[in-house]
């Protein structure tokens, strides 16, 4: 139920961005959808891929340290109060989220969007219980490479 | 622990005898080697006859071990305005060995060695060994860079002459040092504490435990280290970690090494005659206070160094070290007098950073110290690598981090610092000695 993300330290500086993401086409891997968190002296890259521990390898050997994190992946309706209902639910289960974006997928008038909760094993079973159901990382792939 | 049963017996090698010379003697030794010395510097060194000539001294001069005082200093400088081979006091044909630094900047500082002061060198990186426990059947892992640095070869040697077996593994490749590490059951190392503390942290990657290994001596020198750092390598590997004191000027490696009592590096003051002079006005200091080391090689042929301003700050014990050796041992060096800058009037030590580093991060970090002037302020700012014990994936918890770094530095020298947070391997690595300090403030 859980979708692998990788997240990056980059110094908020010209070229920090390229380097990461040369080195991830250089190994033919696609980046599926990605999030930039920024200050004034630094930045997180964080993103979504297919082949996640291949991509952690190669970014490793050329020194850069990356974190790895499970994402809840949802299917929101496109209309008004789609986000609303999800956040309540989690919000009752009290779990916290921390950050969220969005994958650029659109199916039947839905869209995905990945979160990050503290506890995505909480989130899950109380999105769950109300009948939502994350959207598992095989089917993400299938959906994406359609 | 098991694996210092052996150490614990201790063993007394032959060629250790000066180490426990009676003081009469000792200082007999030192005088006659010192009167030698400064005889063949004045006659064969053109920079030495000179300024001994313009404050009106001889080599006869030296009647006591006190006149030593009344002897011009040497300096790194003068390595440098000599390049390559002005204080050479022995011809090219008795010249066996160059070695050379690797300078940071401008040309390299060279040094010599005759077949004698190799011999000399060995000696002493023996009896280093052997001070720390280490002897026959040892298989001493020597991760000091081979070539041109002093601290490969003169490892070497001295382990060689030990009767131990040497594994010449030179810097770098840190998987391939612990798999050699665990499958040649080496039972004690020898390279720098930070590259050590690299080793730690690389060790569970490759399914290397070092406490279960056979290791149990470090043998740690070429930068300057900490107390705090020796606990933890002590904690986090099981083994025993002794700082060794040397610098290529004056030999190399083995200028003086812990006993197993480690209560500082004794001097193998047979070679290597001591002083502790005050860092403003040059004038000796007293047992026990802090100056700069200036040390005097006592049996060297080809590159004598008299009076030689280490630039290392430090003070001389004079009390004898339970282990019965009568050599003067001196404080560990966690501090160089070329290291420290005045900030805002406030003097600090890369050392003082370091120690504030690590108490907020447990491991030390690569770090740098970034030092400006903005609007006639001046400005410290500390890099610091991020590394994957601290780093976490959100915003507020890094902020926390350079919060927290930030604070502890302010607590320990009293100055405020700028943290940058630096992608991991941004901070240039040197062998050894990194250069911690970067000013760009135009005085």
């Amino acid at each position: 139920m859980k979708v692998k993300q990788l997240s990056l330290f980059l110094e908020n500086k010209p070229g920090s961005l390229s380097r990461p993401v040369r080195l991830l086409a250089k190994a033919k891997l696609n980046i599926l959808t990605l999030s930039i968190a920024d200050t004034q002296q630094f930045g997180i890259l964080r993103f979504v891929l297919r082949n996640w521990e291949k991509a952690k390898m190669v970014l490793e050997k050329d020194g850069f340290v990356v974190k790895v994190s499970d994402m809840v992946a949802i299917e929101v309706a496109d209309e008004p109060g789609g986000l609303a209902e999800i956040l309540e639910t989690v919000e009752q289960a009290r779990v916290n989220l921390e950050y969220m974006y969005g994958f650029t997928l659109r199916k039947e008038g839905k869209g995905v969007l990945a979160f990050r909760f503290d506890d995505p094993d909480r989130a899950i079973a109380a999105l769950q219980k109300k009948g939502i159901n994350p959207v598992s990382s095989m089917e993400l792939f299938k959906r994406l490479e359609d | 622990m098991s694996k210092h049963a052996k150490s614990s017996t201790g063993r007394f090698h032959p060629l250790s005898a000066p180490d426990f010379l009676p003081l009469p003697q000792l200082r007999d030794l030192q005088l006659q080697r010192l009167q030698a010395i400064v005889q063949r510097a004045y006659d064969r060194v053109a920079l030495f006859h000179k300024r001994m000539e313009e404050r009106g001294l001889t080599p006869q001069d030296v009647r006591t071990l006190d006149d030593i005082t009344k002897l011009p200093f040497a300096e790194k400088i003068d390595l440098r305005d000599t390049y390559p081979f002005g204080l050479f006091a022995s011809p090219m044909k008795e010249i066996v060995r160059l070695h050379a630094s690797t300078g940071t900047t401008g040309k390299p500082i060279v040094v010599a060695y005759t077949q004698e002061d190799i011999q000399v060198w060995t000696n002493v990186m023996l009896r280093s060994f052997a001070a720390c426990g280490l002897h026959e059947g040892d298989v001493i892992q020597n991760a000091y860079g081979y070539g041109l640095f002093t601290g490969g070869l003169g490892a070497h040697y001295g382990a060689e002459a030990l009767g131990a077996t040497v594994i010449p593994i030179s810097g770098g490749n840190t998987p391939r040092q612990l798999m050699v590490m665990k499958d040649f059951g080496v039972t004690a190392i020898c390279c720098t504490p930070s590259y050590f503390l690299h080793l730690i942290d690389q060790a569970p990657e490759v399914g290397v435990n070092l406490k279960e290994l056979p290791l149990r001596a470090g043998i740690f020198g070429a930068e300057p280290w900490t107390e705090s750092m020796r606990r933890r390598i002590e904690a986090e590997s099981g083994i025993k970690a002794y700082d060794i004191y040397g610098l290529s000027e004056i030999i190399g490696p083995g200028v003086a090494m812990e006993c197993q009592c480690q209560a500082g590096p004794h001097i193998f003051e047979d070679y290597f005659y001591p002083e502790i002079i005050n860092l403003k006005t040059s004038k000796p200091c007293a047992d026990g206070e802090e100056g700069e080391l200036v040390l005097t090689t006592l049996g060297k042929k080809a590159m004598p160094m008299i009076r030689y301003r280490t630039r290392d700050i430090t003070a001389l014990a004079a009390e004898t070290c339970e282990c019965g050796r009568t050599l003067r041992r001196i404080k560990r060096i966690g501090r160089r007098a070329d290291d420290m800058f005045i900030i805002r009037g406030v003097n600090v030590y890369p050392s003082q950073i370091e120690t504030a580093l690590l108490k907020v991060e447990g491991t030390l970090p690569h770090y740098q110290i970034v030092l400006t002037r903005e609007k006639d302020l001046d400005v410290m700012e500390v890099q610091v690598e991020v590394t994957a014990e601290v780093f976490t994936d959100t915003v507020g918890a890094l902020e926390q981090l350079q919060n927290k770094l930030s604070r502890s530095i302010e607590s320990t020298v009293g100055v405020r610092a700028n943290i940058r947070l630096v992608q991991p391997r941004t901070i240039q690595r040197s062998e050894g000695k990194a250069k911690r300090v970067i000013d760009q403030r135009k005085m």
